[in-house]
This record gives C-alpha cells, sequence and structure tokens, in this order.
C-alpha cells in the first residue's frame, strides 16, 4: 500500500484481506506480530476457542457417564438369584466387601475379578457390606435398599455419596446397626439430619466430614437425636486421623462451642 | 493557511465519516450496550426463577443449536423484591392436584442433579444445600378424610408419603403436643428445603453461557395488530399479535422497541399488569375478552426466631392444621416461620414492611401449643415477600393466551413456584417448540378456565 493511501484504509483492509470470516481476522493479525518460526499451540487453540469449549464439555460429560453407568442396576441378576446375590454382585464389581450371614468376607482382587459362588446362597442374606472408596451414587443405592438384613454398611471416602443419598436409607430402619460415613467429601449436617429414621443403629462414624461446617456442634446435636447410637469421631481433635486412640480421650477434655 | 493534524483530530472526523457513510464497520459514536438487541424471537418479561428456568429449557431443547435468541428483561438485578430470592426455600410433593405432584417430583430431581443441568466449564459446582428432612403435615378432625385421599393420589404419583396416627407422631417426635391432631402426613424422601438464591444464580450463570442476553429494564407497552375472523357459531372474534416490546432503560426515559415473536409472562406478583399491558382482559366482563388474568400481589411475613430448648435437627417443615408452619434454620436452634393470613386480614401489598404484631397474634399462639418448647423464644428478625396469588384457585397457569396468541403464561403458582420452576419451564419450552405438552401434560393449567369457571382447587396451600 502506498503510504500516502495509508489512513484511509483503518477500517477497511482488516475485513478484505480475503479472510475467511472471523477465524481469518485473528490469523491476520497473528501473521503480523509473531514472526516466531510458526504459532505456539497455545496460539492453535485460542484459534479454535469454542472448538475447545466443546471438547471439554463433552469429556465432562463422559465423566458423569461413566460414574452412570457403575452404578447400574443388574436386573437380570435380581430375577434369576434374588435381591441379595444381585446386591452382593452390584458392591463386588465396584471394587467393594461383602459379608453374607454365617460367611466369611467376600472381596474381589486387584484386577476386579471374583468368583461367583455366591450367586449359589440363594436366601442367605448379606448381613455387611464395606463399599469404601467406591463409586456408588444415588441410582446404585437402589441395589444396596434391597438389602432387607442388613447389619452392617461402609460407606467409607465415597466420593460421591452425598446428602440426597443418606436421605435414601430409610428403608434399612429395621436392621441396620453400624453405619460409617468416614471421609465422605460430600455429606454434611444436612444430610445427617435425615438420620433419625434408623432407630436401630448403634454405631454411627462420622468423622472427617469435610463439608460439615461445625464438628463439634454437630455430633452433639446428632447424639441427642440418635440417643443409644454411640457416636464416632468429629470432636475437637479435628487434623488428626481417626484411629483406636481416639475412644480413649474421649471422656475427659471438653467440646469446644 | 498550513493544515496539520494536532493530535489526531483528523483521523477522528474521518473515523466519523466513515461509520456514517454504507459499506464501513459499525462504531457509533456513543456505547449502546446497555440497549437490548432490536430483534429478539422471544421475549421472556420477569428474571426470576421461572424466567431463567423457561429460558434455559428454550435454550436446551431447541434444535438446532443456537436457533432461538432468546432476552431476558428484568427490572431489578438485586432481586430486592423478587419472590424468589425472599422464599423460604421449601419444596414438597404432598399436593391434592397430581400435575402438581408431578411437577414437583420432576423439580426435585432437577435439584439433584443439579450439577449436571448446570454445568458450566470452569466454574464451581453448585451447592444448593438441600435440607432431605421432609414434611410434616398436620390435619385435625375435619381434614382427616381429604387428607387421606390426598395422600393415595401423592403415593400413586410416586412420592414417598406415610401417614401417621398421634400416637406414632409422639414417639417419632416427641416435642409435639398432639392434641387437636387427628392425622399427620409425611414426607419421607424427596422433600425439604434448600438456598433459592444458588439456584437463581446458577440458573443466570447457565443461560448466560447458553447466549441468552439480559436486559436490565421494564417493560412498558406491547405493540401489536389484531386480526379479525368468525368462530363456528358466527360471533366474531379479534385475535392479537404482538409484534413490538417497548423496554425503558432502568432510571432512564430511554426505551429500545424489541421486534419479538413471542412473549413468555413470567413476572410473578407483577404479571396482572404485564397482562393488562397487552390488552388481556380489556372487553365486556363475562366474555373471553373481558376475562382478567386473576394474578395479584399478595403480601407474606416470614420471621426468624431463636429457641434454646426447641425441637432437634430431625426436625422436619411442619404445617399445622391451622395453617402456621415452621422449620430449623442451620445448627444454631433457630427457626423461620410464619402464617398465611386470611382473606379478611390481607395486609396491604404496597411495600415490603414487616408488621411484628402478625407474629405475636397470629403465629406464636398456634406454634406455641403445638410445639410447647416454642413457649419461650425470641424474634431475631423477619421479612416479607410477595406471593403472585391466583385469586381464582391457588395454581399456576401455564400456556398460550387464547386471543393475545404469542403471549404464553408462567405466573400465579400462590407460593409455589420456586419449588416447580424447573418442571414449569420445560413444559413451557415444549409448549413454544412442538406446540403441545409432551412430558408433563398441564393442560388443566390453561388460562381458558377462568373464562369457563373450572377450577383446579388446590387444598394443601401452605
Amino acid at each position: 500500500m502506498a503510504a500516502p493511501r495509508a489512513p484511509l484504509h483503518l477500517v477497511m483492509p482488516v475485513w478484505n484481506r480475503g479472510t475467511r470470516g472471523i477465524r481469518g481476522l485473528s490469523r491476520a493479525v497473528a501473521l503480523e506480530g509473531s514472526q516466531k518460526k510458526g504459532r505456539s499451540l497455545l496460539q492453535f487453540l485460542a484459534d479454535r476457542f469454542y472448538d475447545v469449549q466443546a471438547l471439554r464439555e463433552y469429556l465432562l460429560q463422559k465423566q458423569v457417564l461413566k460414574v452412570h453407568q457403575k452404578n447400574r442396576p443388574f436386573t437380570y441378576i435380581k430375577e434369576r438369584f434374588g435381591p441379595h446375590a444381585a446386591g452382593a454382585y452390584f458392591i463386588l464389581k465396584q471394587g467393594g466387601a461383602v459379608k453374607f450371614q454365617g460367611k466369611e468376607w467376600i472381596r474381589s482382587d486387584a484386577h476386579g475379578h471374583f468368583s461367583l459362588d455366591f450367586l449359589k446362597f440363594q436366601a442367605v442374606p448379606v448381613e455387611a457390606v464395606n463399599a469404601s472408596g467406591c463409586a456408588i451414587n444415588y441410582q446404585g443405592l437402589d441395589s444396596l435398599l434391597a438389602l432387607k438384613e442388613l447389619r452392617s454398611l461402609w460407606l467409607q471416602r465415597c466420593p460421591h455419596v452425598d446428602d440426597w443419598c443418606l436421605g435414601r436409607l430409610h428403608p434399612l430402619a429395621n436392621s441396620l446397626q453400624e453405619l460409617s460415613l468416614a471421609g465422605c467429601p460430600r455429606i454434611s449436617e444436612r444430610g445427617l439430619a435425615s438420620l433419625h429414621h434408623l432407630q436401630n443403629l448403634r454405631r454411627l462414624d462420622i468423622s472427617d466430614l469435610h463439608a460439615v461446617s461445625n464438628p463439634g456442634l454437630t455430633r452433639i446435636l446428632v447424639e441427642e437425636m440418635l440417643p443409644s447410637c454411640q457416636v464416632l469421631g468429629a470432636d475437637w481433635a479435628q487434623g488428626l486421623p481417626s484411629g483406636p486412640d481416639e475412644q480413649s480421650q474421649d471422656k475427659a477434655s471438653p467440646i469446644p462451642a | 493557511m498550513r493544515f496539520s493534524d494536532q493530535n489526531g483530530k483528523m483521523s477522528e472526523i474521518k473515523k466519523k465519516i466513515q461509520s456514517v457513510l454504507p459499506g464501513g464497520a459499525w462504531n457509533p459514536p456513543y456505547d449502546t450496550s446497555y440497549l437490548p438487541p432490536e430483534h429478539s424471537d422471544v421475549v421472556i418479561v420477569g428474571g426470576g426463577v421461572i424466567g431463567l428456568s423457561v429460558a434455559y429449557w428454550l435454550k436446551r431443547l431447541e434444535k438446532p443449536r443456537g436457533a432461538i435468541r432468546v432476552l431476558v428483561v428484568e427490572r431489578d438485578h438485586t432481586y430486592s423484591q423478587a419472590s424468589t430470592a425472599l422464599s423460604v426455600g421449601g419444596i414438597r410433593q404432598q399436593f391434592s392436584v397430581p400435575e402438581n405432584i408431578q411437577l414437583s417430583l420432576f423439580s426435585v430431581e432437577f435439584l439433584r442433579n443439579i450439577n449436571e443441568y448446570l454445568a458450566v466449564v470452569d466454574d464451581p459446582p453448585l451447592d444448593i444445600q438441600f435440607n432431605p428432612s421432609g414434611y410434616l403435615l398436620l390435619a385435625s378432625e375435619k381434614g382427616a378424610a381429604v387428607m387421606e385421599s390426598n395422600v393415595k393420589v401423592q403415593r400413586q404419583e410416586g412420592a414417598k408419603v406415610c401417614l401417621m396416627s398421634p400416637e406414632q407422631l409422639r414417639n417419632k417426635f416427641p416435642w409435639i403436643n398432639t392434641e387437636g391432631v387427628a392425622l399427620a402426613s409425611y414426607g419421607m424422601e424427596y422433600e425439604g428445603w434448600f438456598d433459592p438464591w444458588c439456584l437463581l444464580q446458577g440458573l443466570r450463570r447457565k443461560v448466560q453461557s447458553m447466549g441468552v442476553l439480559f436486559c436490565h429494564g421494564e417493560v412498558t407497552r406491547f405493540v401489536s395488530s389484531s386480526s379479525h375472523t368468525e368462530t363456528t357459531s358466527g360471533e366474531e372474534v379479534t385475535l392479537k399479535r404482538i409484534h413490538e416490546v417497548h423496554v425503558k432503560i432502568d432510571r432512564s426515559l430511554e426505551y429500545q422497541p424489541v421486534e419479538c415473536a413471542l412473549v413468555i409472562n413470567a413476572a410473578g406478583a407483577w404479571s396482572g399488569q404485564i397482562a393488562e399491558l397487552a390488552g388481556v382482559g380489556k372487553g365486556p366482563p363475562g366474555t373471553l375478552q373481558g376475562t382478567k388474568l386473576p394474578v395479584e400481589r399478595r403480601k407474606r411475613y416470614v420471621y426468624l426466631w431463636h429457641c434454646p430448648q426447641g425441637p432437634g435437627l430431625e426436625t422436619p417443615f411442619v404445617v399445622d392444621a391451622s395453617g402456621a408452619y415452621f422449620r430449623r434454620e442451620g445448627l444454631g436452634n433457630n427457626y423461620l416461620g410464619g402464617c398465611s393470613p386470611t382473606e379478611e386480614e390481607e395486609p396491604d401489598p404496597g411495600n415490603l414492611e414487616v408488621d411484628h404484631d402478625f407474629f405475636q397474634d397470629k403465629v406464636w399462639p398456634p406454634l406455641a401449643q403445638r410445639v410447647p418448647a416454642f413457649e419461650t423464644l425470641k424474634v431475631r428478625s423477619a421479612w416479607a415477600g410477595y406471593y403472585d396469588y391466583n385469586t381464582f384457585d391457588q395454581n399456576g397457569v401455564v400456556g398460550p393466551h387464547p386471543l393475545v396468541v404469542n403471549m404464553y403464561f408462567a405466573t400465579g403458582f400462590s407460593g409455589h413456584g420456586l419449588q416447580q420452576a424447573p418442571a414449569v419451564g420445560r413444559a413451557v419450552a415444549e409448549m413454544v417448540l412442538d406446540g403441545h405438552f409432551q412430558t408433563i401434560n398441564l393442560n388443566p393449567f390453561h388460562f381458558s378456565r377462568f373464562y369457563l369457571g373450572e377450577k383446579v382447587q388446590e387444598h394443601n396451600i401452605i
């Protein structure tokens, strides 16, 4: 462009330089500025902002679908072998451990394989379930709620168990005696309020719940709510890991306001 | 005369001339970004939870993506008088009309999966602070039969509600005085209360990321055109179609005419005024043209008190047979509650001032009789909010107007709008995009019932 005509092209040339729409604009500007060898990866991604955005949304959706897939119900096993076997299969598939009444603990090995012998125990009820660390969520609880004679349920460090799931545990009120919710990141005092349906509960572990705003006060209120239940955890030593020595320190020290 | 370019003044003048001449980019000399666009496919009047829910579902159900331009017009971006922000936040399925139960069931599922529906990349997940403590409705001798039939309907629709006798009530909740209570219905799952402000902000954030435009202004005028047709019986009928919505900018006399295809009236307590602007109800009384939208503002008080010996953590949302209600708030023995006044005692809805004598005379006595621990309490604070009260039958109005053909209503929920908002939004979006309801059939909530006199009476209004 000749110099005297340059000022008049202030507005026009960016549009006219054979660009293909909006994307061409940034390319036009970029080529002027960065004369280094090739564009960096960041520039490449920034040119395709909406595509990257759509890809990230897709990946987010896929993660969610993965958890849903893990929590699908096993209706065939339930119809063929009964609700106890279906519940046991579900827990073992997730990586937990199951104990039938009168038998030993069954758990899957490091590769996720487990023996299917328990399908022979047709009418033997499941007594204890250890689902610690499993990706069990609201839908997955369907399989657990069918276990009408469940005595103890351990849901330690489950990342998807939240207040809504606790509101769903009331069908187990007749049999459940031990419940452990230690370390679940999504449980707060609002979900703990719905545990009052479980009148037969004798041991409740609510240590290490990060979403609870006031652990000491919550523990007092839960103890008032469930008078015949022993409530563990959530006292003044909040930073310390829960262990067997915590129970002996229980008696003497005051709980801070 | 020496012509020199002093400080770029020449280039400025050149820019101005270029912006006016055709063929150049439009660089207006002043900033107009506060004005709404000149064209929009759908204009939603009201930016509360119902309006935002309609916007969300419109953008979610549209095919192809980005097909519909939606504009939400909200007069007050601080939501200082909006019913959503001042709501107590309860959600229940214990209604008598089956459609209400279905709406509430879907809405609670939406809230449970809120982080899947309203997820925005890079933003933190929403925590609506749901308390799954359930609702406890108490009935005296007179209301026991109605309550039983209601619970039957609720169970049929899939709500988990159980009936309790006074004996069972005393065992479960020893702090209740069951004198005068014949029956109680208790929601075991999916009922409780949550934080409505969080839902509002979550919807706003998601809806903005989906491309809905917001405008801070007030709708002052509708420009419409009419056409005359004849019905089968030979009567003349005038159909109106709204072409433009005049949006007046806040604190200014400037307005922008927005050309639109559809208008959705989600203005809550002020829907009656918006409907009048559109010409609904202008005609001889007793005809369809003369039927006004019977939604008016009603003021309701909410009081927060502290009671040191009050009911514990398991307290549900208790609604007494007399209409007084209360629920726990937080861990510190604070309680929220109130009572709906009778028709004669309705307070003046002109402002949101709180009447503390109302608590002393009408709220405290029934609650203290029901929960003896409440005899010693101290009121900490109080506020007032509006119900978009439907004087006809206290249920929502959803669907298009029969004569003003492109105005859709989503209002009149009389105190249970928040808990039905996600489902109502989806129903209105289905009506707009497909012409009929697909998932929940809300035909009983059509506007024409006001003219035909068919009441869909909801008995469990709090």
